[in-house]
Order: structure tokens, then sequence, then C-alpha cells
């Protein structure tokens, strides 16, 4: 009998390795044997030790996460999207699951029973290098060197691009490393390590460790006078030196040190002192272990030479991102720590484009980051606000100069493109000659926008009153602060401009408490999370906080909580905007992660009835905190 | 000992329909067993339209059973042109058919005590009940479930209120490749009867 459904797995089973290796004869008895499986999200298909299953699975629509458990955290190993596959260990092995796996989404699984596809993996050799290949490689699918994969080996073995779960990886160290005898000189031991550019030195005697001289005992014994610099080194060496086996993982090896509070560890055959020396571990082998720490990115992206390697650090910087949300980190430390990396992802994109341009820069500058950037709320890759602002040069020179910046804000933006971040369909970067200007003209811009405000000139300071200095002269920046400061100061009526147009977004929920969808337009019928949910508190902070005369806080959280200091009368209501935002944040930016989009419309249908409520109760402040605008800057009269 | 009243009239039944109705004196298996079904029809008229397939695939322990699965095509007496562009089937298709009674047969063995599912499923259970009484036999004995109706109760709607399947795939992102073919409507109705049953929590 003809099974048109068992047809149509096998049409789509066909497009994905292994499969595509059989022929569709084999498959169509295959997908005839499987089992469809509807998974909603966050429900579990596999648990850590659980007894493997009669069937392995590939997705056929949604998403599936891999994680491991450790210390009662979920730690998210792989995602497994449409025609990946999981669940393969009873292939292999007799025992337990070694991962949970999760939805992440809404899924189809087809479960193929491994009794019905064995016969098929003996019979093609293809076929059982694939699944073998993949159960023993890191990567998902090994016909792919870029980790690009379509298979998901359930051994535990971690892609490297994961983060915490490397502190559960061997650690790589420095094998044969240079050791000294007992009886060598102080000086010369000095001089060897000066000269191979090392901090440590084992002591050996007969190929074993008897212990070790750091720069430490150096610069306590012999610098201090302790020690002359001609006596042997036994003299001065910390004893025993504390030594491990190979194949430490990095967690261990930071406790070792932690436990015995050195900062070296000496490897040894067997791990103990009575046996051959084979490396060396240091403090520095770990930090550079942890290539996804924020630290280490950080520090990558002041290294970087090529807009590749930023772009490397950018897509990191998405895990980490991911990594934080799955752990509960509070969105105002993401927020914070993520911020701090864009930075120097744009500060370093800006020091390449100047090292590319044929002159130095011919005058003092400051690069701004606008809008989300400059808030420092940049989770997804949203598209790029940026300005410069130059100082003042003679009239002569001005042109020359303002092009020099704007050659230089051409190479800069291409590169922040070339990273991932969009360009500003409305050009508002420093490339255009309108946002790139001297002191002098920034000065009279800000005026004239504070003090003749209209439609426009109120949308122009919601973009450049959420400024961020990133790279040049700060001075530049302060100038303008105090300008904006001084011009804003008891301006009644640029505030009433200013209130109207922090009230203009409709708001979230309708007279019933339901949500207000978009009516008309591509995204019909979605929620706009972004406009009516995010806008109105981050355009009520700023606002408050520009009539409080708070200066260079631009954050949205940060405002918040400054305000609430600064009026403890009214800092419930500021605690509860600062709350209700890291939470809708924390909504898009898991929205957008999981869409690859900037998760600014949400889809209603989608949401479990717990995320409803959770959005619903986030709202209530937005129309606190509308109530304090409309109070405050009187404009109740005004429109 | 007890007198059967029903026992004569039992006894006047074919074969298949006794087999059929066997499969209800046991208590429930263990495993629920759903089957969702669809069948293409001439037309919309359950006196004077017949069926011209059937599809059907089984649902155990929340998973969709690919191998147990059972699709035919019936020999046509009545042939409406007019609906051919909907279903796709021609008289003289390449398809091999079989008889009505055959088809229903082979539909009573496939069902047996499971419930059955389907999308406005009152018109398909009809269809097959007219097929039965042509045979001389019951009505389908097993318990229906109406995906519209499950919609209606999850969304509180009022019963007059009916949502399509293709305006429920939207709803349920399915994609809906193989509509119109009995048994490509059967594995729709399937997801959607499996995410429904999740919210549903049944």
């Amino acid at each position: 009998m003809k099974n048109p459904i068992a047809e149509r797995i096998t049409d789509f089973l066909k497009n994905y390795p292994p499969f595509s290796s059989l022929t569709y004869q084999s498959l169509l008895e295959i997908a005839k044997a499987c089992h469809v499986l509807y998974l909603e999200k966050n429900q579990t298909l596999f648990k850590i030790n659980d007894t493997t299953h009669a069937f392995f699975y590939v997705v056929a629509s949604g998403a599936i996460g891999l994680s491991v458990t450790s210390d009662a955290d979920d730690i998210l190993i792989d995602k497994c999207d449409e025609g990946d596959i999981l669940g393969l260990r009873p292939f292999f092995a007799k025992n337990n699951y070694l991962m949970t796996a999760k939805a992440r989404e809404e899924s189809i699984v087809y479960a193929i029973p491994i009794e019905n596809f064995k016969p098929f993996v003996a019979a093609n050799s293809e076929v059982l290098n694939f699944l073998l290949e993949s159960f023993a490689s890191n990567t998902r699918n090994p016909y792919d060197k870029h980790h690009k994969g379509k298979l998901v080996s359930e051994n535990v073995i971690y892609n490297d691009q994961s983060s915490e779960i490397q502190y559960y990886q061997p650690i790589k160290y420095t094998s044969n490393p240079i050791t000294a005898s007992p009886t060598d000189i102080v000086k010369f031991v000095a001089q060897t390590m000066a000269s191979s550019k090392i901090g440590s030195m084992i002591i050996h005697e007969n190929n074993k460790p008897i212990g070790i001289v750091t720069d430490k005992d150096l610069r306590s014994k012999i610098a201090t006078g302790l020690f002359s610099i001609d006596v042997t080194i036994d003299k001065i060496m910390s004893s025993p030196v504390i030594t491990v086996a190979d194949n430490l993982s990095i967690a261990e090896a930071q406790i070792m040190m932690l436990k015995h509070n050195v900062s070296h560890l000496c490897v040894t055959l067997d791990g103990t002192n009575d046996s051959e020396i084979t490396g060396i571990i240091t403090e520095h082998d770990i930090v550079v272990a942890q290539a996804n720490n924020p630290g280490v990115l950080l520090k990558q992206s002041k290294r970087a030479q090529k807009s590749a390697d930023l772009k490397e650090i950018r897509e990191k910087l998405t895990d980490l991102i991911q990594h934080s949300l799955d752990k509960n980190v509070p969105i105002s430390h993401i927020t914070s720590i993520i911020g701090e990396i864009n930075l120097a992802i744009t500060k370093r994109a800006i020091e390449l484009a100047i090292d590319k341009m044929d002159a130095p820069p011919p005058a003092q500058f400051a690069w701004m980051n606008m809008g989300s950037q400059g808030r420092k709320e940049q989770l997804l890759l949203t598209d790029q606000d940026n300005a410069i602002v130059f100082e003042d040069v003679p009239e002569e020179k001005y042109d020359a100069v303002k092009q020099y910046f704007l050659e230089l804000a051409e190479k800069v933006t291409r590169t922040l493109n070339k990273v991932g971040y969009e360009f500003c369909p409305a050009q508002m970067m420093a490339n255009n000659p309108l946002w790139c200007k001297s002191v002098t003209d920034w000065q009279q811009q800000f005026k004239g926008w504070i003090n003749a405000p209209g439609e426009k000139g109120i949308l122009m300071c919601t973009i450049f009153f959420d400024y961020d200095f990133v790279y040049g002269n700060e001075d530049l920046v302060d100038a303008i602060s105090h300008t904006i400061h001084e011009e804003t100061h008891d301006n009644q009526l640029f505030f009433a401009y200013l209130g109207a147009d922090a009230l203009k977004n409709p708001p979230p929920l309708g007279f019933f408490r339901q949500f207000l969808v978009e009516s008309d337009g591509e995204h019909k019928d979605t929620f706009d999370l972004k406009g009516r949910a995010l806008m109105p508190l981050i355009d009520a902070a700023r606002i408050l906080s520009l009539s409080k005369g708070i200066k260079n806080v631009a954050n949205t959280i940060s405002r918040y909580s400054k305000l609430a200091e600064l009026e403890p009368q009214n800092a419930p209501v500021y605690e509860a905007c600062a709350d209700a935002f890291a939470e809708l944040l924390k909504f898009r930016t898991e929205e957008g992660l999981k869409n690859e989009s900037d998760g600014r419309y949400l889809n209603l249908s989608e949401l479990s009835k717990l995320d409803k409520v959770k959005l619903k109760n986030d709202f209530q402040p937005i129309n606190d905190i509308q109530e304090v605008i409309k109070n405050r800057f009187q404009l109740t009269y005004f429109t | 000992m007890k007198f059967n009243w029903f026992k004569k009239i039992i006894k006047d039944y074919p074969k298949f329909w006794e087999t059929y109705l066997s499969y209800f004196d046991e208590n429930q298996s263990k495993d629920k067993r759903y089957v969702v079904f669809d069948c293409e029809t001439t037309g919309l008229d359950s006196e004077t339209d017949r069926i011209l397939s059937i599809g059907a695939v089984a649902i155990q322990n929340n998973q969709i059973i690919v191998g147990d699965f059972m699709e035919v095509f019936l020999q046509q007496d009545i042939f409406k042109p007019e609906s051919v562009p909907i279903h796709g089937i021609l008289k003289e298709g390449k398809e091999e058919k079989i008889v009505e009674a055959e088809a229903v047969i082979r539909f009573l063995d496939f069902v047996k005590d499971a419930t059955l599912v389907g999308h406005h499923v009152a018109f398909d259970i009809e269809m097959i009940n007219q097929a039965l009484d042509r045979l001389e036999v019951g009505r389908l004995k097993n318990q229906v479930m109406d995906t519209d109706v499950m919609y209606q109760k999850l969304k509180y709607l009022p019963e007059e209120q009916h949502a399509s399947l293709d305006e429920l795939c939207d709803i349920y992102k399915i994609k809906k490749s193989d509509r119109h073919t009995a048994s490509g409507d059967a594995f729709i109705t399937a997801i959607l009867f499996l995410k429904m049953k999740k919210q549903l929590m049944i």
C-alpha cells in the first residue's frame, strides 16, 4: 500500500545527511516505521540518565536544545534545528543518555526506530562513517569544517564555541617546559627566564620536580636583598611544587590553584612529585582557555586585526548572551557587559580605520554612539546610530577637516556593517555630513532643537540625548552635554514638547486589558513590543533625567535607579519601571535570538499564558510613569 | 443461565461486523489509540454523494505512528466532474481502486475501537455510516473527537463559530502541502490534534 505520509517524510529526510546517502526506496522504508512527535516549548524529549529510547530523532521543525546539568544549572551545549539529528547514543553505547533534550520552541520531531535504521547503517559505509565521525568529533557535521553541521553527537563532547562548558574541557598547557637544576645560580636562571619570556621555572632533580621559582620569588627574595644574586637557586625556590596528572580540566586546574594558593601547577607523568615532568600549567593558560569569558572577548577585540576578527567576537557575544539568558543572569548585568564589549568592538573598528587612513586625524575628535547603542541596551544586532564631533578649527581648514572625518566614518561604518550592525536606514551615521560636525556647530544644532522644538527637532533630541562617548577626546562630548544642560534647565516649553512626545506611543493594553495589536501593514496582528512597551519606558526615563539634570547616564535602567535616588518619594514607581524594562528587554532579546530577528514584533498566538500574564504585569508601570510625566510637565494644559 | 435477547439478531450480521463489534467488548486497552481520518467525497450531500478515498493514521502515546496507516481509493458509480479540481481524483485515475464495501470493511478493521478524530468529523462519520447502511449493518460505535470543536473549547468560541482546517493550519503554523488528499489532510489534522490535545491537557 502506498503511504503518502511516509513519502512526505522521505522527501524531508533526503535533504539531510546521512539520509542523503540512502536510496529513496530505503528511506521510504525507514519513514514508514517512524513516529511523529509534537513537543511544546520546554517539553523534555529525554533527560540525562534516562534509559535510552528505541528511537533516534530528527528535528522536522522548531528547535531542540541539548544541555548538561552541572551544579543544578542547565548548560546549553547545542541547539538542533530543522534537519539536525539527536539522540544517537543508543547506536553506540548501552548506557543512559548523557544530555537532556528539551524543546526550545514548539517542535515537530520524527522518531526513527533504531532497529529499522541499523541494517542501513551496516549496509552503507557512508552512513556508518558519518555517524561514527560525528559521534567522535566535536563538530556536528564532519563533512563541514565550519561547525554548521546537521548532526549532533550524544557523546559529551563540547562544541568549541560554547562557553561554560569549556570549564570541563582538558586544559591546554606548555609541555616540555624549560627547567633548571638546584645548583644553578639565580642570576643565570633569571636571565634564562627573561630571554624566554616566562614567569616561572621548575627546578628538577633527575627530571623530577623538587621546586619552582617564579617572578614572585625573585621579587620577594632577591630584589629585597634577602639573598644575593649569585646564590644557588635551591635557596630561593618554593618547595614542594604542586603536581597534577595530565588531562586536567580547566575547572580542576583552577580549583587546585585556589586550594593551594599558587599560580603554577607542574604536570608529571603520574601526577605525583615522584615522576617525570611533562609540562606546566599557569594562570594564563586558564584565562586563555575561557574563550567566551567576557573579559577575554574584551581583550580579543582590542587585539583584532581585521573586520573578520571583530565579526567572530560579535558572534561569540551572541552565544554569551544566549548562555547568560539561559542561566538567568540579571538583564542589567548582561546589558552592561555586552555594552562594554560592543563598545570595545566599535573602538577597535575606529582604530583600524585610522590606521588605514593616509594621515593621522587633523584635529581632536570624539566618536559617539546614539540610540540603543548609546544607551548600551543593544543585545541583538540592530542598526548603528553614531556621530562625530571634532574640535573647532579655523574656517579655511574646516572643509578639509570635515572631509577627513567623513571618510574615516565611511570606513568605520562599513567595518561595523561587516561585523553585523546594519546601516541605519535613516542615515543617522557619522558618514552623513549632518552628523559629523565641529563642537560649536553641534552646540548650535542642539540649541536650535531645544529652543525651537518641532516634530523633527524632538525626534532628533530623543536620538541624540542618548549618546555615549566611544572614542577620542571626551572633553568635546562633555562640552555638548554642558550646553544641553544649560539650555534645557527650566525650559518649560521644551519639556512640554518632549513630554508630549513621550506620551505619543500607543498604550499596550486596551480597555479590557487585551493586547493591542498592529492593525495593518506587514506586521498585522502582531504586538509591537518596542513601540508599545519599551519606547514609552525609554522616553520617560530620558525626559525625567533631563529635567533633573542627570548627566552622562544614558542607560534606561541606570537612569531609573538614579531618579529613584534623587526622588525617594517616587522611588517605587521608578524601580517598578526599571524592573519592567529589564523584563521586557529580556523578552525581546529571547524573541530575537529565537527568530534571528530584531525581536520587535511578538506573535501573540505563540506566547504561553504565563508569558502573557508576565507581559501584562510589566505594562502596569508604563501607565504609572506616564501619569507622572503628565502631571509634572502639566501636559494636560498643553495638549 | 441468562437469556440473551439479542443473540439471534447479532448472528445475522456478516463476519466483519461481528469482529468490529467484538473490539468494543474488551476493556479499554492500556495505550489509548486514536485514529485521525479524512474522507474525500464527490460532494457535500451525505445522501447522494459518495466517498472517493479514505486516509487514516493512528496516534498512540502522543506520537503519530506513520506505519499504522491506511489509504484506499474507491471505485465510483457516481462521478461528479465538478469536484475533480478540488480533490484531484479522476474516475479512471492511476490509483488502484476497490469497491465501497471492501473499503469500509478495511476501514473498520483498521480503526477497531480507537477514538476517531477529524476536522468537521461529523460529515465524514456520516459518509461512512451511509456506506455501512448500504451494507445493512449498524452505525459506527467509536468515540469521536472533532478538531474544530476542540479549537472552540480552547478559545471559548461560541458553537456556531467554525474554523476551517486551513485557518487552523495558519494559526498553528502547520505546513499545508498535500492539502485535499485524504491522507494529506489526515496527517495535517493529526499534527493539529497533537498540538491542541496538549493544550487542552487531554
